[in-house]
């Protein structure tokens, strides 16, 4: 990029909430299922149906403007969308225009381990739209499937404060992990869960702002940061060569890894938006805006400052833990409520379990593992009983079976020898067959100590305690 | 006197005495359809074999001594913009023409659970936008007090079948004077109820924040039992009101002492033909003679209710028709080359010109750049008129103004003539615009022999106040006159 600019950017960006049903009707609100199966006559918009507001949809909503420090509009309205599409039976989409549910809130995000902070101007609720099936035994017709019809959504506006594309990625990492965390949307990017749109400008730096394009058709969000630079690169090429910018909504075809221009800001859609007459203002009481506050959980970038400054864990790993809702809250219970030492914990959560997870595509609450065994497992390994090698194959088991720990530290002859006597007989006999070694140490070739502990532990099958071997072996060496 | 003469609380004592059948009842109605409905035309689809079984079907539960609501039995004429399930619901459109569907009103449930026996639907103006039923698809109903007249609209058909005793009671849709208006043109008593007291769920949307569903009959017993029936919280229709109803049936004593009658000069002006002023004036002295007390009231604001209420209706409108795309239901053009042309050529050619009017006129007023200047003083002129009538419920009980400013015009009349139809709507418009119920009864004729119309306007939900007025009313002149046909 030229260094002379600066980009700009805002996301628009839609979360579909997991509740139940849909928004406005009873259909399950359900992905991958047959089409057109989950439908009724409300979310078909056959004559005289009448939406009716899934409360679920409001406290969802409201909870994730609490996570975004957003103030809560307790009185506020739905609006009217207008337009016609095949995919939108009412031919308008029930959304909320001047008055969201939330609005004027804040992120933090992580950029390179520097905080930054990224205004969120407002949280609003809407419906999904069906789906167009295209396919050439359609005979040149489209089908449209209306599962999707009445799926809860919330968009998420944020200020313009981005300004690289590693930003806007930390954004959108960040916003997954929050509604994980909150447990109000699947998250699942491949079945469009969460989808943005990108507003783009570039200027010199130390002028206004230029003009903006809004991308549309961003899918994931490695998407976004490809779409991002290739915009900023072809505007900042635009300007260089002494043309403006048009204001334009232009859609993203990741594929061929370029933006196409949609329409301009003359052929923008008019949507007339009015107060939809056939619902009410929404009114929510403070009570139940406190309740949902109260229910808020510790969130990942609070989790990443107590693991950093509280548990003394790299920034690194602190991140990698808090931002997987499944993994920090299995840290947690390890290292609150077991006691595990954070650092050895962290070091399971992302090496063997982390591996095992990425081998085999399961999630944590997939496999047999729990907090207390992991814990249970730590316990025993910092105490001793087990070498580390020998957990590690405890690990193994443990996590694709339900065994108890004890009886397979028995079953397998596992326990660590810490007899001392037992232990110096041993150093005895090792001694004695590894003549040419003691002397070497004796003439200050101190890597001895390491071979002449190893061949203990050799001829211990490993259960010799190895920290006791080494005490044992140092000492009858300087006798 | 004839079966489909009587009034439906007449006939429900002879059903429950076991003095007639349903069967006998609802084969009477249906003879009369044949033999007056070739000159009424009020009547888009008789659902007369399904009637009859349902009717068989109240008799059986009667025999076999199941006690049955009270109007068990009675036929009932449902307007066409009301969803029935299995049977036709065409809102006079050539867009819903073979429109069918698979599920009921929340009112026709009601009507259902009341085992009233659903005779069929009845003609009204496309969409319900119209004063005249000129505006149907299909034909045009004709006034059984004058053939050649129009019997008002949009619920023309509802009430032109109970005028000309197609059926005993009829239900109908008001949006800014649909019930009252075609009632007081075919001399019988049409019911507008408070906003949010009948459930809308099913009833095909024309304007949501003003529409309801009311009855219509021969009398105001009639229509305070249907209304009974058709009331309360629906959890299917968002803005049905969270309360309880009594019946108002019951209440009815026919006593109008000491009941505060207002009437407002700003409802007697120039517009009204002088006949429709000495009816309703005569009406309310009839009233007053019978212990009433009337004053003179004030309502500024209403000459601006016409022209709220059709940027209001209008702008609802455009957007609740837009589902009429051709894409899954309902009429779609023949040929076309892409979607949007598909669109517009199903859309030009499966409304009627005033149904696109609206539309026009509705997407015009939400448009960038004039919402501000129409929608949103439409809106703030709403509520400065509902205020208007608050304050004019702390003096009286009820309202007293002509339904229409002058009788049924003749046919074709004001067709081609959009703001004189408009007129037509300009005593009843203000009640929609406010959310209030009003009732139409008749109050005598013109020098035309034509019927004239009482509107008597209450306060939220005081049904019973003006339907109460309304019966002593009726009380007082012992009935209301009917066509000959």
């Amino acid at each position: 990029m030229n260094d002379e600019y600066e980009v700009v950017i805002g996301l628009e960006t839609h979360a579909e909430l997991s509740t139940e049903s849909k928004i406005y009707c009873s259909c399950k609100n359900k992905f991958g299922i047959e089409v057109n199966t989950e439908v009724c006559p409300i979310c078909m918009a056959l004559p005289g149906t009448l939406p009716t507001l899934n409360e679920r949809v409001v406290d969802y909503a409201i909870k994730m403007g609490h996570a975004l420090n957003c103030k809560i509009n307790r009185v506020c309205k739905q609006d009217r969308k207008n337009y016609f599409y095949p995919d939108l039976p009412k031919a308008y989409q029930i959304s909320q225009s001047d008055i969201p549910l939330c609005e004027n809130g804040y992120v933090d995000i992580l950029v390179n381990g520097e905080s930054k902070r990224i205004g969120i101007t407002r949280i609003h609720i809407e419906e999904d739209a069906g789906k167009l099936l295209h396919a050439t035994s359609f005979e040149g017709s489209s089908l449209v499937d209306l599962n999707r019809c009445g799926v809860p959504l919330i968009e998420i506006v944020s200020e313009p404060d981005m300004r690289s594309s590693a930003e806007a990625k930390a954004y959108l990492e960040t916003l997954k992990s929050i509604l994980s965390y909150l447990d109000i949307c699947d998250c699942k990017m491949q079945e469009g869960s969460i989808r943005c749109d990108v507003n783009v400008s570039v200027h010199k730096k130390g002028t206004p702002f230029g003009t903006r394009t809004e991308m549309k058709n961003v899918n994931s969000f490695s998407a976004a940061v490809r779409g991002i630079e290739y915009e900023q690169k072809r505007q900042i090429a635009a300007l260089e060569a002494g043309e403006t910018v048009v204001q334009e909504t232009r859609r993203w075809d990741d594929a061929q890894g370029i933006s196409v221009s949609m329409r301009t800001k003359e052929d923008a859609h008019d949507y007339r938006y009015f107060p939809e007459p056939d619902l009410l203002t929404i009114s929510v009481d403070e009570k139940r805006v406190e309740e949902l506050k109260a229910q808020i959980p510790e969130l990942p970038t609070q989790k990443i400052l107590r693991y950093v400054q509280k548990l003394g864990l790299p920034q690194q790993d602190a991140t990698i833990i808090a931002e997987n809702v499944d993994l920090a809250n299995f840290f947690d219970e390890c290292t609150q409520k077991g006691g595990a030492s954070p650092k050895i914990a962290a070091n399971w959560l992302l090496g063997d379990i982390s591996k095992y997870l990425n081998e085999t595509g399961k999630t944590l609450g997939e496999t047999k593992l729990t907090p207390e065994k992991m814990t249970e497992l730590i316990g025993y390994i910092e105490k001793n009983t087990i070498s580390t090698a020998s957990g590690k194959k405890i690990f193994e088991i443990i996590v694709a079976e339900d065994k108890p720990i004890k009886q397979l530290i028995d079953d397998m002859g596992l326990a660590q020898v810490s007899d001392t006597s037992e232990l110096e007989a041993l150093a005895d006999k090792v001694l004695a067959e590894n003549e040419p070694s003691v002397t070497s140490y004796k003439n200050g070739k101190t890597n001895a100590l390491g071979y002449l502990v190893g061949q203990c532990m050799k001829a211990s099958k490993g259960k010799a305690n190895p920290g006791m071997m080494k005490e044992i072996i140092l000492k009858k060496l300087g006798e | 006197m004839e079966l489909y003469e009587m009034t439906a609380a007449q006939l429900s004592e002879k059903l429950e005495s076991k003095e007639i059948s349903s069967c006998e009842l609802t084969q009477a109605v249906i003879d009369r359809i044949n033999s007056v409905d070739g000159k009424v035309k009020a009547y888009l689809t008789v659902n007369a074999e399904e009637a009859i079984e349902q009717a068989k079907a109240v008799d059986n539960k009667r025999i076999s001594g199941e006690k049955l609501p009270k109007l068990a039995g009675i036929p009932i004429g449902i307007k066409d913009n009301i969803s029935t399930k299995g049977i036709k619901t065409t809102c006079a459109s050539k867009m819903l023409e073979n429109y069918v569907p698979p599920f009921d009103a929340t009112v026709i449930e009601k009507i259902k659970a009341s085992d009233m026996v659903l005779l069929g639907k009845l003609n009204m103006d496309e969409f319900a936008m119209g004063s005249s039923t000129e505006n149907s698809y299909f034909n045009v109903t004709h006034n059984p007090f004058d053939l050649d007249k129009v019997p008002g609209g949009s619920s023309g058909g509802s009430a032109a079948a109970v005028s000309a005793r197609e059926a005993i009671v009829a239900l109908g849709s008001d949006t800014g004077g649909s019930i009252r208006q075609p009632s007081a043109n075919c001399g019988v008593v049409g019911l507008k109820p408070t906003y949010g007291s009948v459930s809308r769920y099913g009833l095909v949307a024309f304007a949501s924040s003003l529409d309801q569903i009311g009855p219509i009959g021969k009398s105001v017993k009639d229509v305070a039992m249907v209304q009974d029936i058709i009331c309360g919280r629906d959890k299917m229709d968002a803005t049905s009101a969270v309360r309880e109803y009594t019946s108002i049936a019951d209440s009815l004593t026919g006593d109008v002492s000491g009941v505060k009658i207002g009437i407002p000069n700003e409802y007697f002006g120039e517009a009204i033909d002088d006949d429709v002023k000495t009816a309703v004036m005569n009406a309310v002295h009839e009233l007053e003679k019978a212990g009433a007390k009337v004053c003179e009231i004030s309502l500024p604001s209403a000459k601006y209710a016409l022209p709220a209420y059709y940027i209001i209706s209008s702008a609802e409108a455009s957007s609740n028709l837009a589902r009429f795309d051709g894409v899954r239901y309902g009429y779609r053009a023949k040929d076309y080359t892409d979607l949007v042309d598909m669109y517009e050529k199903t859309r030009s050619e499966g409304f009627g010109s005033e149904v696109k009017r609206r539309i026009m006129l509705g997407t015009f007023v939400l448009s960038s750049g004039y919402y501000d200047a129409y929608y949103k003083q439409a809106k703030l002129m709403q509520r400065k008129i509902a205020g208007e009538y608050k304050a004019a419920f702390n003096e009286v009980d009820v309202i007293a103004t002509p339904t229409a400013p002058f009788t049924a015009c003749k046919i074709g009349q004001n067709i081609d003539d959009p703001l004189k139809m408009y007129a037509c709507d300009i005593c009843t418009v203000t009640v929609n615009i406010a959310g209030l119920p009003a009732v139409s009864l008749p109050c005598g004729m013109d020098r035309s022999n034509m019927p004239v119309g009482l509107q008597l306007i209450g306060d939220s939900f005081c049904e019973d106040k003006i339907l109460g007025a309304a019966y002593a009313y009726e009380k007082l002149i012992g009935g209301f006159a009917a066509p000959t046909l």
